[in-house]
């Protein structure tokens, strides 16, 4: 009893230095569905024609996602490599030179191989969805995810426009003018292009997932067969 | 000249070597005839396994070297490379990264063994002094390590750190720039990173790690009751509470690595970014001198010394505070070699000291943890205080040493040891 109070002090106290901090608030929760080749297939499919004339995805092969989410490699060439000189097995590179692009926007728009593990997918989904109309802004829109962004909202023709309205200071999107999609199923497609942009972040993680089991039932087993046969060797001790 | 004293195979192969190389005399050194005390805990897996986690730092590192490119230009996409083109290229990577972590959590656990039973203490003062020099060894490894990948959290961490030097009056500055190669940390400190973190720093753990067996095996271990072994005896001169270390620890050992190695797996499966402790999610952009990144945490193993340095904020007999925040820390690390010397009590192992001892043990590790914490947070004035009162306690623990050994009671020590 002494014990367990002492280590549960231990543990406590120093966590209470934790206690205040956190301020990812106001973000909407994106839980990833890696298994859904369909939505990794259409998200990959928005990004290629709504963000890749942009933004790059430097370290990752079209043929690396094509085979991850089962695309055949006639569909890549014919409808997702659309620059002449890129062939299946290169990198998801830009022709937009990053020095003009910086001239242009005032900072190049990022290569997004990486996004989601820099930022979260929490984050990435509710910055897609946050695009609001804003007169002030160079580019017309604003985003409340990130403030002042120099990005313009490519996804207008999709989504419709969003305006902000404030009642006491607590500040809501409204859907003003709707674009092709409904409000439903935008939602639907900035979740596939964000499954998208997770799965590019670690290509690797459904192979991690589809082995651990594996590795972690022989390792359960191992223990167990190497405590029986130490329990069997340790009977002459005691 | 055939000398008989030394323990020879009878015939064979074995004999073939024996003749040549004293196989059989060191196999029986140090694992059949190694005598270990019978009384073990939770405690003493911790030695094993960091030769475990050593080991599999050698061979992932061995085999990152072949794709990896240290150069500013390429080391953030050779890295991605071995993460997305290299077959089992993520794996190699995540054991390598998991298996960083995994080593101090380990090493931290087994020196806290060591605090707890006096593990230290005569006639182990070599092994505990071998012991220290490997974890600072450890800690250069791993900071140079963690700058290869060269990201946001690599570059500034660095900067950081290298920059601590510049404090030293006089030489600072100086001193800084022939470290880092340059005037701000670049690709010549990553080559150079490069080098001590892949030839230099693994040879100088490796021979440590020879020393501080060497010298374990020369007096034997110590146990949770503190008490010698080797004082009772049997008609063969065995040790009555010893038992051979093979097949015994080495098959308990062997339980032991499997428990880890399941925690290990899931980390590196399930979790490789360890809650962004692991890998700091800032290193998923790459370095960019020219953008400071808002807040600069050092890895988790280092943040305890980090809010030590951090928590000097005033200035003293003229001395900068920067200064003295690096001779605090540096201090820290200092005070634990010269431990064996300050522990002034007649037993060993906390079972048998006073309650002094038990509170500033106690005292010690809640002091430690908390600095580990707030070295992660961003600074305020609160938790700047705390880890000044924090700073005291772990100080205290070791300057205090000397008295509060000397003055509590003890109780008596048992025969045989305890189970």
């Amino acid at each position: 009893m002494k014990k367990s109070l002492l280590i549960l002090c231990v543990i406590w106290l120093p966590m209470t230095a934790l206690a205040a901090g956190g301020d990812t608030a106001g973000l909407r929760s994106m839980t990833p569905a890696l298994q859904d080749k369909a939505s990794l297939q259409n998200g990959m499919q928005l990004f290629v024609n709504y963000c890749m004339g942009c933004h790059s995805l430097q370290y990752q092969r079209f043929s690396r996602a094509a085979e991850d989410l089962d695309i055949p490699r006639g569909l890549v060439e014919d409808h997702l490599i659309l620059a002449e000189e890129q062939a299946f097995n290169d990198q998801m590179q830009i022709a937009m030179d990053a020095q003009q692009s910086g001239t242009w926007f005032g900072k190049a728009p990022p290569d997004l191989t990486l996004v989601t593990r820099l930022r979260s997918s929490d984050w990435l989904y509710s910055y897609l969805l946050s695009f609001y109309r804003d007169a002030e802004q160079p580019t017309g829109v604003n985003n409340s995810v990130f403030p002042a962004v120099a990005m313009p909202n490519v996804l207008e023709p999709l989504q419709g426009v969003q305006q902000r309205v404030c009642h006491d200071g607590d500040c809501q999107l409204e859907l003003v003018e709707q674009g092709r999609l409904s409000p439903d199923a935008f939602e639907r497609a900035m979740f596939d292009l964000t499954n998208f942009l997770v799965y590019v972040g670690e290509p690797s993680r459904l192979k991690a997932q589809a082995l651990a089991p594996k590795v972690l039932i022989f390792l359960a087993v191992f223990a167990l067969l190497a405590y029986f046969l130490k329990r069997e060797y340790w009977r002459d001790i005691h | 000249m055939e000398r008989s004293d030394k323990p020879k195979a009878e015939r064979g192969l074995m004999r073939w070597v024996d003749d040549r190389f004293p196989a059989t005399q060191m196999l029986r050194e140090h694992l059949t005839q190694y005598y270990a005390p019978r009384n073990f805990n939770f405690w003493y897996f911790f030695g094993s396994l960091a030769l475990l986690v050593l080991v599999n730092q050698i061979l992932t590192g061995v085999w990152l070297t072949m794709t990896y490119t240290p150069t500013a230009e390429e080391a953030f996409a050779s890295v991605e490379t071995i993460m997305r083109d290299v077959e089992w290229g993520w794996l190699i990577r995540y054991l390598h990264t998991t298996g960083a972590s995994a080593f101090f959590v380990v090493i931290y656990l087994h020196m806290f063994r060591g605090l707890l039973y006096g593990s230290y203490k005569a006639p182990r003062e070599l092994v505990w002094v071998f012991g220290m020099a490997l974890y600072l060894a450890l800690m250069a490894e791993a900071f140079m390590g963690y700058l290869l990948p060269w990201g946001q959290m690599s570059y500034w961490g660095a900067q950081v750190i290298t920059s601590l030097f510049s404090a030293i009056p006089a030489i600072g500055p100086g001193l800084a720039e022939w470290i880092r190669g340059d005037y701000l940390v670049t690709g010549i400190t990553l080559n150079r990173f490069f080098a001590l973190h892949v030839v230099a720093l693994p040879i100088v753990i490796l021979a440590l790690v020879v020393l501080h067996i060497v010298a374990l095996h020369e007096v034997g271990s110590n146990n949770p009751d503190g008490i010698d072994i080797k004082a009772r005896r049997d008609a063969d001169g065995k040790p009555l509470d010893g038992i051979p270390f093979h097949p015994y620890y080495t098959l308990k050992d062997l339980v032991g690595v499997a428990v880890f190695l399941f925690v290990f797996c899931v980390v590196v499966f399930y979790f490789p970014e360890g809650g962004g402790y692991f890998i700091e999610q800032p290193n998923f952009e790459p370095a960019n001198p020219l953008q400071t990144p808002d807040h600069i945490a050092p890895v988790w193993y280092f943040t305890p010394f980090y809010a030590i340095l951090r928590g000097v904020t005033f200035s003293l007999f003229g001395l900068e505070a920067k200064f003295l925040g690096v001779v605090a820390m540096g201090f820290a690390i200092a005070v634990l070699f010269v431990l064996p010397w300050l522990d002034r009590s007649p037993v060993r192992s906390m079972r048998y000291k006073g309650w002094m001892s038990r509170v500033m043990l106690g005292l010690f590790v809640v002091c430690f943890t908390t600095l580990g914490v707030l070295g992660v947070l961003p600074s305020t004035e609160t938790r700047t205080v705390i880890a000044q009162i924090c700073t005291l306690g772990y100080f205290a623990y070791f300057l205090l040493m000397p008295f509060y050994t000397r003055l509590e009671p003890t109780r008596p020590l048992p025969e045989r040891v305890t189970d």
